[in-house]
């Protein structure tokens, strides 16, 4: 079973990395971008039985930094 | 007196940070493999060196803040051992929970690594005391992710306590309220990006960073 995770910047922190591919964007000819905020996707293998309370703690402990970041779990086909 | 200087995979200010402790200290300092469940009796100080541990992989410092021997770091700041994380260091420290925080990239994308200003905003910590508040100082920084970040009110917090040791005179990596070294609430861990190991002896190109070790004797012995 394949379970992936969205980690992405919290509102109002600051993304150099996006602004960065933002203008990179720019550059290669494309307008009318407003905006890029540039996340992590961590896919995980599992077996079936792990609890979406267990994934949620591996994402709060380790996957993500809560201080500066969100995360959200999807279950993969 | 008896010092621990952590070692992760990717550390590389390891040896300097030992050099300074016992040169400037005098202090019997042991090198600690992350592997290691606990840490050597009777530590008067434990330092985390700079460094690029795990490859920065994830986030910088998260994999070394998640190894075995930082639960025994962790134990040892609780009780009040001093430690010290420097650039790499402080990012684990910020990453085990230690300080509050996090350190991000730089504003400007690049790599900053040269001398920069400091000013000395708390001098009555067990690692500022032998410099003068206000002071002006010259430290070099080498990172990718120093940009010091926190919500308003763990700044408002931490600047009215008095936790902010050192900030940036000069625009270096966008950090909030240009803080380059903070304590914890009961003051025994700073972390901070400059590297004052690497400012010891005017070989180096000035010592500035030689009285936050001589400070740290005065406080332990």
């Amino acid at each position: 079973m394949k379970t992936r995770v969205f980690v992405t910047l919290k509102n109002g922190v600051l993304d150099p990395q996006g602004k960065a591919i933002h203008h990179a964007i720019e550059s290669l000819g494309f307008s009318g971008v407003h905006d890029v905020r540039a996340g992590r996707l961590i896919e995980i293998e599992h077996e079936p039985g792990l609890s979406t309370s267990d994934l949620e703690t591996m994402c709060s402990k380790l996957l993500a930094n809560m201080v500066i970041e969100n995360f959200e779990i999807e279950q993969a086909a | 007196m008896r010092a621990a200087v952590i070692q992760f995979p990717g550390s590389n200010c390891d040896r300097d940070m030992a050099v300074a402790i016992r040169q400037i200290m005098g202090a019997e300092t042991s090198l600690v493999w992350h592997r290691e469940i606990s840490l050597p009796d009777n530590l008067d100080l434990i330092a985390i060196p700079g460094g690029f541990s795990y490859g920065d992989y994830l986030r910088s410092g998260a994999m070394a803040a998640r190894s075995p021997v930082m639960q025994a770091v962790v134990a040892a700041a609780h009780r009040g051992v001093p430690v010290l994380g420097v650039c790499n260091g402080f990012q684990i420290l910020t990453e085990a929970g230690l300080l509050p925080g996090a350190l991000m990239r730089n504003s400007g994308i690049r790599f900053v690594c040269r001398t920069v200003r400091l000013t000395v905003e708390n001098s009555q910590s067990i690692f500022t005391s032998q410099y003068d508040s206000g002071e002006s100082i010259a430290i070099p920084v080498a990172h990718h992710d120093g940009n010091y970040f926190a919500d308003a009110e763990t700044l408002d917090r931490i600047e009215g306590e008095g936790r902010i040791a050192f900030r940036y005179a000069e625009p270096v990596n966008g950090s909030s309220r240009d803080i380059a070294g903070i304590l914890n609430d009961s003051g025994n861990v700073l972390g901070m990006m400059p590297h004052p190991e690497r400012m010891i002896e005017d070989v180096h190109g000035g010592s500035d960073g030689r009285r936050l070790f001589e400070g740290l004797i005065r406080q332990i012995a």
